[in-house]
């Protein structure tokens, strides 16, 4: 058993009735690393997240805290676990001021260390002022923070947070979001987050994990994931694309835009559909590979969406543009960037 | 900082142990306590000779059945017609005093079945002072020239309990009338009908869910009554089972008669259920504001409020008046006796350690719903429910047969062993009244704190755990403090209904114990007229707290669920 694994699942499984939710799942987590779960709802993320905060058992597998079997062949009640728990309605005590918020997690301690750590969290996570107040005169974002710090103040070996920003408005959610990640990368912490949101997967994690009916789809570093999908759910699940058919031929996929050899992930066997990102196409209004009619445009401040009708294609092309199009063009060129294309 | 040592000792826990099972074993044991008396009762029935069944199909059981049946039907349609009726001119139309009729509706609920029946034998009485003055104004001078026709009779039964027990009709029929027509009336409105057939096109048909509701929980009331049915002549099935017991010691006939009238228990209680069923789907589609009531100008509004009131005065002010003159009138006569002293003593304690048992087992069944949620412990719940739909005089007759059984062992097994007798250990320590009390209101308790503890969010729960606690840390830290009010709010109800209840008192008490209620039954079959008043207006003074809270809960317009 390697020292650095601080959360070892081994073949984890949970039926509920008659579907998996969890599917034989195995996966680690190094110490200090930070893991996004992401997927749809109902995929089993969050059922995996309280798996391994004992909350919820496994039908089979082991989960493994920090060498220590959990959950398998033995069972380690919640309590006892070391994990911190960030819920999604962040399950503040209602009759609890922040501070016992706080020390509620502390109570096997003796009352002065209980009481230096709580202090020492509620400066680390900035929220002196609020020490005295009641969870329902907080606001969202406030709440939020309690929340962490109430999970940190023990010191858990591994930190569990259920859609953790998603409750916020979306203007404080990045703020938020950004301080709670410099907080825990200063505090070395082991954290699993679950997301529904794939932008924010991708922006947390130094591990992506993507999960669809119980199982792993892909895992893997963020750009992993965005740049190399190894299916085409996990490259739709980040993006959306242009999708033209093809067949083969000498190696090569025959498109009505051309023929490609090198894009990812090809090959006679796996598909015959050409996948590019709308950012993937350069627009120009005189120099391209092929011509285009422009159908729809829609301004988005940094960048422009345009709708291209291209002989042979049966649908509009999307193309997402920075370079902006003199107004009342018609007609233009485009050409695709080979490198950014994929095949499945 | 997590040290093994914890660790350690829940290592042993196997697969599939897992915490909350002691929980769930708790809530089995409870679930037995409540139905033990039950299985106990068939049984003794069963045993009875085929002889005793034929005998009683042929004398008492025809008689009793017939009275019954026709006292349901009668108080059925009374509370549904006074019920709906109240219910939608408080919700309907803004007229002056309607907020104040809303609450004071609610007021009969503190009077017993036993005790209006108590008062107005006396204040209809022949030669009292309501016929006196009729007689008066109408020029007559001897009763034997005029009289009301007795009340001692069956529409007269079924008229004084329709007054006190519309209130169960009253309160689901109004919630729904507030929640749920809003729209829907106004969309009514704008296809046509006018706002006098809104009523019988809409919104009553909406509301027949509630209704039934309300009616099958009057009918349990009825059926649960031994007092005034049996001051007013009428042999209903209880009162048989009730005589069959005390005057012929016939444990097996007692049975037998109460296990017949489990059945129609049964029956209303298909049809409560059923009918919330229905209410489920019904509320479904609500989204609304409760519609604006209709404004009434001052003087019909009078009129409203006078027609509202009828139901208020006759079930409530008159009774409550007619006690407190005679409770003083006796007071002042020869002011507290021992003897009510001593019987406000047993009926506190009596009633307050059954409150204790019933919250505490009620805990058990509850908490152990929500550790461990699933088909078991929702089964668990509704067995330890089931007491409280069963009349009294049944529960008393179920656990006289299991606890006199324990009672005839205990003493049997000591005199083997130890040569000495111990009596009747339960029968004779009023343990058998709490018993009794404990499987009736177990249900109130159960479901009052269940409902609490659902509006805590399951995370809680997690976020306990996670944070050190154990289930039972869980239970005293996060559940016990944030359900606070509803324990005590469940378990002022179930004082209250202790202290009111009379059937299973009178048949388990100890001997020479007298409670309020028992003493008030006593008084009023010999027909003496004594302390009892101020027995009545005690018991009453102490079921009004339940219906204060009532109000200030139904006051908060419910649509925010």
């Amino acid at each position: 058993m390697q020292e650095n694994i601080a959360v070892r699942l081994e073949n984890v499984s949970r039926v509920f009735g008659t579907t998996a939710a969890v599917n034989g799942i195995s996966l680690d987590i190094a110490k200090g690393e930070i893991v996004s779960l992401v997927g749809h709802s109902g995929c089993g993320k969050s059922t995996l997240l309280r798996i391994i905060s004992g909350v919820e058992t496994v039908d089979s597998g082991r989960v493994v805290l920090d060498g220590r079997e959990v959950d398998g062949n033995t069972f380690v009640e919640p309590e006892v676990r070391g994990v911190g728990f960030v819920f999604q309605d962040y399950a503040l005590f209602p009759h609890l001021s922040v501070r016992d918020n706080i020390l509620f997690g502390l109570k096997s301690r003796a009352r002065t260390e209980a009481v230096a750590m709580a202090e020492d969290v509620i400066r680390r996570v900035g929220i002196d002022h609020l020490a005295e107040r009641f969870p329902h005169t907080l606001s969202g974002g406030e709440q939020q923070r309690v929340a962490l710090a109430r999970a940190l103040a023990p010191q858990p070996a591994v930190i569990l947070m259920d859609e953790p920003f998603s409750n916020l408005d979306q203007g404080l959610r990045d703020k938020v979001r950004t301080d709670t990640l410099s907080l825990l990368r200063s505090l070395d912490a082991t954290v699993i987050m679950v997301t529904h949101d794939p932008q924010e997967a991708l922006s947390v994690g130094d591990r992506v994990v993507l999960m669809r009916s119980g199982e792993i789809v892909q895992a893997g570093t963020a750009y992993d994931l965005h740049d190399r999908p190894v299916n085409s759910y996990a490259a739709e699940f980040f993006g959306s694309f242009n999708k033209v058919p093809g067949s083969w031929r000498d190696g090569r996929l025959e498109t009505a835009l051309g023929s490609f050899s090198g894009a990812q992930g090809s090959g006679p066997e796996s598909g015959t559909i050409l996948y590019l990102r709308p950012q993937g196409i350069v627009v120009s209004v005189d120099r391209g590979d092929f011509s285009a009619r422009i159908e729809q445009r829609i301004f988005q401040g940094d960048s422009e969406q345009v709708l291209l009708r291209v002989d042979g294609l049966d649908l509009p092309l999307k193309v997402i543009t920075r370079e902006r199009l003199p107004s009342g063009t018609e007609a233009v060129k485009i050409s695709i960037l080979p490198e950014r294309t994929m095949v499945f | 900082m997590h040290s093994n040592q914890p660790f350690a000792t829940s290592l042993n826990a196997k697969r599939g142990a897992r915490s909350g099972r002691n929980w769930l074993l708790f809530s089995v044991i409870a679930a037995l306590i409540v139905t033990l008396p039950i299985l106990g009762l068939a049984l003794e029935a069963l045993k009875g000779s085929s002889g005793l069944w034929a005998h009683l199909f042929s004398t008492i059981l025809p008689v009793a059945m017939v009275d019954t049946v026709i006292l349901l039907a009668g108080v059925g349609i009374v509370t549904a017609v006074i019920g709906t009726t109240t219910a939608w001119l408080v919700t309907a139309y803004e007229f002056p005093g309607r907020r104040l009729l809303e609450w004071a509706l609610l007021l009969p609920l503190a009077v017993p079945t036993y005790i209006i029946a108590y008062a107005y034998l006396d204040i209809l009485h022949p030669i009292g002072s309501v016929q006196g003055a009729i007689r008066w104004v109408l020029g007559y001078e001897s009763p034997r020239q005029f009289r009301l026709p007795d009340i001692r009779s069956m529409t007269g039964c079924i008229l004084l309990l329709g007054f006190v027990l519309y209130p169960y009709v009253y309160i689901p029929t109004r919630a729904m009338f507030l929640t749920q027509s809003g729209n829907l009336i106004d969309a009514a409105r704008t296809l046509g009908v006018s706002r006098r057939a809104v009523f019988w096109r809409v919104a009553l048909p909406l509301a027949r869910p509630a209704v039934a509701i309300g009616v099958a929980l009057a009918l349990m009331e009825t059926l649960n009554d031994v007092g005034a049915a049996e001051f007013l002549g009428v042999r209903t099935m209880t009162v048989s089972i009730y005589t069959t017991w005390i005057t012929r010691t016939d444990l097996p006939g007692a049975s037998q008669i109460a296990l017949a009238l489990l059945l129609i228990v049964v029956a209303l209680v298909g049809i409560e259920r059923w009918a919330r069923r229905k209410q489920r789907y019904a509320t479904d589609a609500r989204r609304s504001r409760g519609f604006s009531p209709q404004k009434i100008a001052p003087l019909p509004g009078l009129l409203f409020l006078g027609i509202g009131l009828v139901p208020v005065l006759l079930g409530f002010v008159a009774p409550a008046i007619y006690l407190t003159t005679e409770a003083w009138k006796r007071y002042r006569f020869a002011g507290l006796s021992p003897r009510i002293l001593d019987e406000a003593v047993n009926t506190i304690v009596i009633a307050t350690v059954a409150t204790v048992v019933t919250i505490l087992l009620g805990l058990v069944v509850a908490y152990a719903a929500r550790i461990r949620p699933g088909k078991k412990s929702a089964a668990l719940l509704r067995l330890s429910s089931m007491g409280y739909a069963a009349p009294g005089t049944v529960v008393a007759i179920g656990v006289l047969i299991v606890l006199a059984g324990l009672d005839r062992f205990i003493d049997r097994t000591a005199l083997d062993w130890f040569g000495v007798s111990t009596g009747l250990l339960f029968m004779g320590s009023g343990a058998a009244v709490v018993y009794a009390l404990t499987v009736r209101f177990l249900a109130i308790s159960a479901g009052g704190i269940e409902a609490g503890l659902s509006r805590i969010p399951m995370s809680l729960d997690h976020a306990s755990r996670t944070l050190g606690q154990s289930v039972s840390g869980t239970f005293r830290h996060v559940h016990l403090p944030l359900s606070k009010t509803a324990i005590s709010a469940a378990a002022l109800l179930v004082f209250v209904d202790c202290v009111k209840e009379l059937p299973a008192t009178l048949l388990l008490r100890p001997l020479n114990v007298e409670t309020f209620a028992t003493h008030l039954y006593g008084e009023a079959a010999r027909g003496t007229y004594e302390e009892a008043a101020i027995a009545a207006l005690a018991i009453v003074a102490i079921a009004i707290l339940p219906v204060l809270l009532l109000s200030r809960v139904g006051s908060t317009r419910p649509d925010a669920g």
